[in-house]
């Protein structure tokens, strides 16, 4: 009998601690697809800050070091910096990477630092509980802006990739999201895309992924992924920001 | 090798390359700018050395810890305002149990305070100014010979304890020039491997490295091990220095710049015929409690004398445990006492308890 779908060798066998629709599970496993294809898991060192993935050493059978809630960029400079023939990626998510950490983001952009970041979006701060991100959307209710937010009161939301693409030192910017077979597909791509221009050593990749996050959006699995590609995406276009490559070595 | 003339903060930075430090990140600050400047160039001229001007004092200190797993040797430098900025990442230093040497010139505080040399954050070094239950080994120099000294050991030490070694200096030390001998470069290589570095899984199950424990009875039992470190530590790295203390009738208790000053003004008092001596704690934590406790057995009168409102006197009371007497005498704010004047009040204080 032929197999033909297993558990990538790159995440451990361990239960997920993510609710179920959560958009944590896809991408994990679609990092653990690309390390696993591209055989870089005994050079692959992951960095996950506090959030919900926080924990993902528990699933990524790489090395990994944790980092505090925005710093991941920054550990991930140390890292690199100290093993530059190695590939470092951080994992971190909307609250982590546009609001505590954006300096250390924005900075890593602009020294070029060789690193990919993997930013998942789902524009609500899960682990605490559901209040308001840096990139929920005006008109979204949350537990810190009841009622919707409203940008008198609670400011506009950050699109934070396609201030990253403005850096001279960002070499490949893409948004993607994880709502439909396709884009996940197109998710695994820019994935892959991103490790290998760090691993060309052509400066700082990231690849953003809309992420559905059912519990603190008050809604079940299936309305949220029909909210993102309905709602989300309008707010945040997906596709490539930015490609110092002109596209090569796209397709695989 | 002969003695060369260095301004402190040079002395710092070169002892630090010597002692195998290939990684520095930092961020200006006076007055220990000359610590980035130096590592700057420096760095350039070793193989695999790495200088990053950071965006921030945060950064910079997480910048550390990551070097800090990949196995380096690393350092960052800065002041007050900057080392308050740097507590988030020291107490994730001291959780994650990685290594690393920090220095602080301090100057005048709190707040932006001044730029002049000060003994302020006696209490931000040895209390931990970072959440949680942690320790930092403190070592306070007070010459360029000691920056030098104390600084290649600082790396040794934080390798040995796989802990966070503060070097607290201040403005004057950072500024001054002294002769100095540096200490021999190290081989990387002869250094023990680390068996616990996050560099890529290779021919080895993967590894992590974290902070976060949700179980309380596993963080517990964390704390505990990091405890019965500190608690090594407290018993094999005491440092102190004492000058004059055999027949003295009343010992000052100074640290760093202002013991150098003390010395200056016990020198006086001798001449004089005062029977005045020192003890000079070198590692703030752990504190010499011990070395004070048995001064206290020829006598109960103790000056303590800082730069600061009197942090340390905490220390000097709990050591000596109602054994002695102790009177303050502080000068905050970034002023530097000449040794007439300490000796003025030593004096003072010498004649009101009739040791005369």
């Amino acid at each position: 009998m032929k197999k033909v779908f297993s558990r990538p060798k790159s995440i451990k066998k361990a239960y997920f601690h993510y609710c179920p629709g959560c958009g944590h599970s896809i991408i994990h496993r679609l990092i653990g697809e690309v390390i696993d294809e591209m055989n870089i898991q005994d050079k692959t060192v992951g960095v996950p800050p506090a959030g919900c993935a926080v924990l993902a050493y528990y699933y990524f059978d790489v090395d990994m070091g944790e980092a505090s809630h925005g710093r991941a960029a920054a550990v991930a400079t140390g890292l690199k910096r100290a093993l530059p023939d190695r590939i470092i990626f951080t994992y971190q998510g909307d609250g982590d990477i546009a609001a505590i950490g954006t300096a250390e983001t924005i900075h890593a952009a602009a020294r070029g630092e060789n690193i990919t970041t993997i930013f998942v979006n789902n524009g609500v701060y899960g682990m605490t509980g559901g209040q308001m991100a840096p990139t929920t959307i005006l008109g979204q209710s949350t537990t810190t802006s009841q009622g919707g937010r409203k940008e008198k009161r609670d400011g506009y939301p950050i699109n934070l990739s396609e201030m990253l693409s403005l850096a001279p030192g960002s070499a490949y910017i893409e948004r993607t999201a994880v709502d439909t077979p396709a884009n996940i597909l197109k998710t695994k791509k820019a994935i892959a895309k991103a490790f290998r221009v760090q691993m060309e050593g052509l400066g700082f990749s990231l690849v953003e992924i809309l992420s559905s996050c059912p519990t603190n959006w008050k809604m079940n699995p299936e309305q949220a992924v029909k909210w993102m590609g309905d709602v989300m995406v309008k707010h945040f276009p997906l596709g490539v920001l930015k490609d110092v490559t002109g596209g090569k070595n796209d397709a695989r | 090798m002969g003695k060369v003339l260095m301004r402190g903060n040079h002395v710092v930075a070169e002892a630090a390359v010597r002692a195998g430090c290939r990684y520095y990140f930092g961020y200006p600050i006076t007055p220990q700018n000359e610590i980035p400047e130096y590592m700057s160039e420096r760095l350039a001229t070793v193989e695999g050395g790495v200088f990053v001007q950071a965006e921030s004092e945060i950064a910079s200190v997480h910048m550390v810890i990551g070097a800090s797993m990949a196995g380096g040797r690393v350092m960052t430098s800065s002041s007050g305002p900057g080392i308050s900025l740097k507590q988030e990442g020291i107490s994730f230093l001291c959780a994650l149990e990685l290594p690393a040497v920090i220095v602080n010139m301090t100057r005048g505080g709190p707040g932006l305070g001044n730029i002049a040399p000060a003994q302020s954050d006696y209490f931000q070094s040895t209390r931990g100014g970072g959440h949680g239950d942690y320790r930092t080994i403190v070592l306070a120099p007070n010459s360029c010979q000691e920056l030098a000294d104390l600084t290649y050991e600082a790396f040794d030490l934080a390798d040995k304890y796989r802990i966070t070694v503060i070097i607290l200096g201040d403005g004057m030390l950072g500024q001054m020039m002294e002769p100095v001998e540096l200490p021999p470069e190290i081989s990387l290589k002869k250094l023990p491997p680390k068996d616990w570095t996050i560099t890529g899984a290779k021919g080895r199950p993967s590894r992590f490295i974290r902070s976060l424990i949700l179980d309380p009875l596993l963080e517990e039992e964390h704390n505990w091990k990091l405890m019965r470190k500190y608690e090594r530590i407290s018993k094999e790295e005491v440092r102190w220095e004492t000058y004059f203390t055999e027949d003295a009738k009343m010992i000052v208790v100074s640290f760093g710049i202002a013991a150098r000053i003390a010395k200056g003004a016990i020198k006086r008092l001798r001449d004089e015929g005062l029977k005045v001596g020192l003890i000079r704690p070198i590692s703030l934590w752990p504190f010499p409690s011990g070395a004070i406790r048995e001064l206290a057995k020829k006598t109960k009168y103790f000056f303590v004398f800082e730069m600061n409102m009197g942090q340390m006197v905490e220390d000097v009371r709990i050591a000596l445990d109602g054994a002695g007497e102790i009177h303050f005498y502080g000068r905050p704010g970034g002023i530097i006492p000449i040794p007439l004047e300490i000796a003025r009040v030593i004096s003072s204080q010498y004649y009101q308890k009739r040791l005369r």
